[in-house]
C-alpha cells in the first residue's frame, strides 16, 4: 500500500487494485482537538479532486473534508460515524473516513509523499 | 496595549499576556488570541476531558484577562444604580450580584459581577469590554465616586464539585461561603479575595489575587490531586450547558434583558412600582417589555440529530424563511447532544416546540428546551 498526503492534512492509502482509503492525519486531529461529529459522503456519489466530500467537526469548529483524488464513494466508516473520537485516537487506521474508487490513478502523482508531508508539518 | 506604529502596514498589535502565560506554555496549552490576549483554549488532555473533569472533580481557569475594578465612596452604589437595572444599594456586605450595563435602547453593553465589600464595590467585567466599561463608568460616575481599575490583579476560577474539598485543605474559611458571597482569605500564604461563584454551573470559587502572586497560587491549586487546568474551550462548553450567556454572542447591544430572559437579575426595587424604579439607561423600553413581554426570546435548543448547530445558523420556519438566529452552539459533552441558544419569536419559545436550524443548507430539527441543559449545583449552605 502506498500512502500519500494532501496539504490539507489528509492521507490517502492505495494500491494498484481496489478502492483507496482516505482519512485525516495525526497532525490534523491534533490541530482540530476532540472530534465530535463527522458528516460522511453518500455512497455512490462521485466527486472531483478537491471537491468538498464531507465535514469533520471538533468541539469548536467545522472543517471541510476534501477529495484528494476524484472518484466514486464506495464505502464510509460507520464505526467513525458512531464514535467520532476514533478520528483522534486512531486517525491513520481505525479512524478512516471513506473509500473511493479512484477515477484517474495519475491524480495521486501530484500528492505529497511521506517526506514532503513531514516537511510541511515541520514548517506548519 | 502596545500601540502599533501607524507608518507600518498592518501587522496586528502583539497579544497581551496574563501573569500565567509562562505557566500555560509550561503546561503544554494550545494558545489562541482572545480579547487581545494570548489565552489557553485547551491543555493536552483536551476540551472534552477538561469539561468532564470540571463536572466530576475540579479544574482551574485563568481568567486574568477580565477587568477588575473598585468603586469607592458613600455614593458608589447609588451611582452604579444609574447604569444598571439592579439593586446595588440593597446588596448586603459580602454579597455578589449579576448585573448588566444597559444603553438607551434597553440593549446590553456588558454583563458583570458586583460584590459589596466593606468599603467599596468590587466589579468584574468582560475582557473585551473592560476599556469601554471603564470609560462608561468614568463618563457617568466620575463626579460621584472614585473609579479604580485594578490592572495589577489576576483572577483564577476553581470550579467543580471537588473545589470545596480542595479549599477545605487550603483555606477552610472559604468553605463556609454560600453561592454568590465573598470573603478575604489566605491561600498558601497568599492574600486573596474569593467569591463562591463562577461560569460553569458547578460549585466553585473565583479568586482575585495580586498579579505577582498569581503563578504561585495557581501552582498551589494545580498541585492538589483533584485539580487540572482547563482553557477557554471547556469554559465555553461548560457555560453553554449551564445556560449562561456569553456577551457579544447571546447578549449584546441589540438584546434587552427581557428578550434575553435575564429579568431575574432585575430586583423588585428597580422594577415599575419598586422603591427605586427605573433611573438606568433604556428603562422605559425595559419597563414596557416587563409589562407586555418581548416579541423575541432567548431559548435553549437541543438537536434531535447528531449535527452540531452553531452560532450564526438561522432558525427557519416550514417555508424556509428565517425567523430567528442561533447565538451559541456546540455538542454538550455532559448532555451528549448538540445544544444551542437562539432567539426565536415569542410564539415559538415554549419548551417542547419543534423548530429547524439551517446547517449547510439542510434543516436540522431541534426542540426548545428549558435552561440550563445541565443542572446547576451551586452551594446554598
Amino acid at each position: 500500500m502506498t500512502v500519500k498526503y494532501t496539504s490539507d492534512h489528509e492521507w490517502i492509502s492505495f494500491d494498484e487494485a481496489g478502492p483507496a482509503t482516505v482519512g485525516i492525519t495525526q497532525h490534523a486531529q491534533d490541530a482540530l482537538g476532540d472530534v465530535v461529529f463527522v458528516d460522511l459522503p453518500a455512497i455512490g456519489k462521485t466527486f472531483e479532486k478537491g471537491a468538498v466530500a464531507g465535514v469533520v467537526e471538533s468541539v469548536k469548529a467545522a472543517a471541510d473534508l476534501y477529495m484528494p483524488v476524484g472518484g466514486e464513494i464506495v464505502e464510509v466508516n460507520e464505526a467513525l460515524r458512531a464514535d467520532p473520537s476514533l478520528a483522534n485516537s486512531d486517525p491513520q487506521a481505525a479512524g478512516w473516513f471513506f473509500k473511493v474508487k479512484v477515477a484517474d490513478p495519475g491524480e495521486t502523482d501530484a500528492l505529497l509523499d511521506q517526506g514532503a508531508y513531514d516537511e510541511l508539518v515541520k514548517n506548519a | 496595549m502596545t500601540p502599533t506604529d501607524p507608518t507600518t502596514t498592518a501587522s496586528p498589535a502583539p497579544l497581551l499576556h496574563t501573569p500565567l502565560y509562562a505557566l500555560h506554555l509550561e503546561l503544554g496549552a494550545k494558545m489562541v488570541p482572545f480579547a487581545g490576549y494570548a489565552m489557553p483554549v485547551s491543555y493536552p488532555q483536551g476540551i472534552l476531558a477538561e469539561h468532564r473533569q470540571c463536572r466530576d472533580s475540579a479544574v482551574l481557569f485563568d481568567v486574568s484577562h477580565m477587568g477588575q475594578l473598585r468603586l469607592h465612596g458613600k455614593e458608589a452604589a447609588a451611582a452604579l444604580e444609574t447604569l444598571v437595572p439592579v439593586d446595588v444599594i440593597g446588596l448586603a456586605p459580602g454579597k455578589q450580584r449579576y448585573a448588566l450595563f444597559t444603553n438607551d435602547a434597553g440593549g446590553i453593553l456588558d454583563d458583570l459581577m458586583v460584590t459589596r465589600r466593606d468599603d467599596h464595590l468590587f466589579l468584574i467585567v468582560n475582557a473585551a469590554c473592560k476599556e469601554a466599561d471603564t470609560a462608561h463608568l468614568r463618563a457617568h460616575l466620575a463626579t460621584r465616586c472614585l473609579i479604580e481599575p485594578l490592572p495589577e490583579r489576576a483572577l483564577l476560577a476553581l470550579q467543580g464539585p471537588k473545589a470545596a474539598a480542595v479549599m477545605e485543605r487550603l483555606a477552610p474559611e472559604l468553605t463556609k461561603l454560600t453561592f454568590m458571597t465573598g470573603a478575604d482569605a489566605i491561600i498558601h500564604g497568599i492574600a486573596c479575595f474569593a467569591t463562591r461563584s463562577g461560569y460553569t454551573g458547578e460549585d466553585g470559587f473565583e479568586i482575585s489575587v495580586a498579579a505577582l502572586e498569581a503563578e504561585a497560587l495557581a501552582r498551589a491549586l494545580l498541585a492538589e490531586p483533584e485539580v487540572a487546568p482547563a482553557g477557554l474551550g471547556a469554559r465555553d462548553t461548560l457555560r453553554l450547558e449551564a445556560g449562561l450567556c456569553l456577551y457579544g454572542h447571546d447578549i449584546d447591544t441589540t438584546t434587552t434583558p427581557v428578550q434575553a430572559g435575564l429579568t431575574w437579575a432585575i430586583q423588585k426595587a428597580r422594577r415599575p412600582g419598586g422603591a427605586r424604579a427605573g433611573g438606568y439607561p433604556g428603562d422605559s423600553v425595559i419597563s414596557a417589555q416587563l409589562a407586555d413581554g418581548a416579541s423575541s426570546k432567548r431559548v435553549g435548543l437541543v438537536g434531535l440529530e447528531r449535527v452540531p448547530v452553531r452560532e450564526g445558523a438561522a432558525i427557519v420556519d416550514d417555508a424556509g424563511v428565517g425567523v430567528g438566529r442561533v447565538t451559541s452552539g456546540t455538542v454538550g459533552p455532559s448532555v451528549g447532544q448538540p445544544i444551542a441558544m437562539a432567539y426565536v419569536p415569542a410564539g415559538l419559545a415554549t419548551p417542547g416546540t419543534m423548530v429547524h436550524a439551517d446547517v449547510r443548507g439542510k434543516r436540522q430539527p431541534m426542540r426548545v428546551s428549558p435552561l440550563p441543559f445541565a443542572p446547576h449545583r451551586y452551594f446554598r449552605g
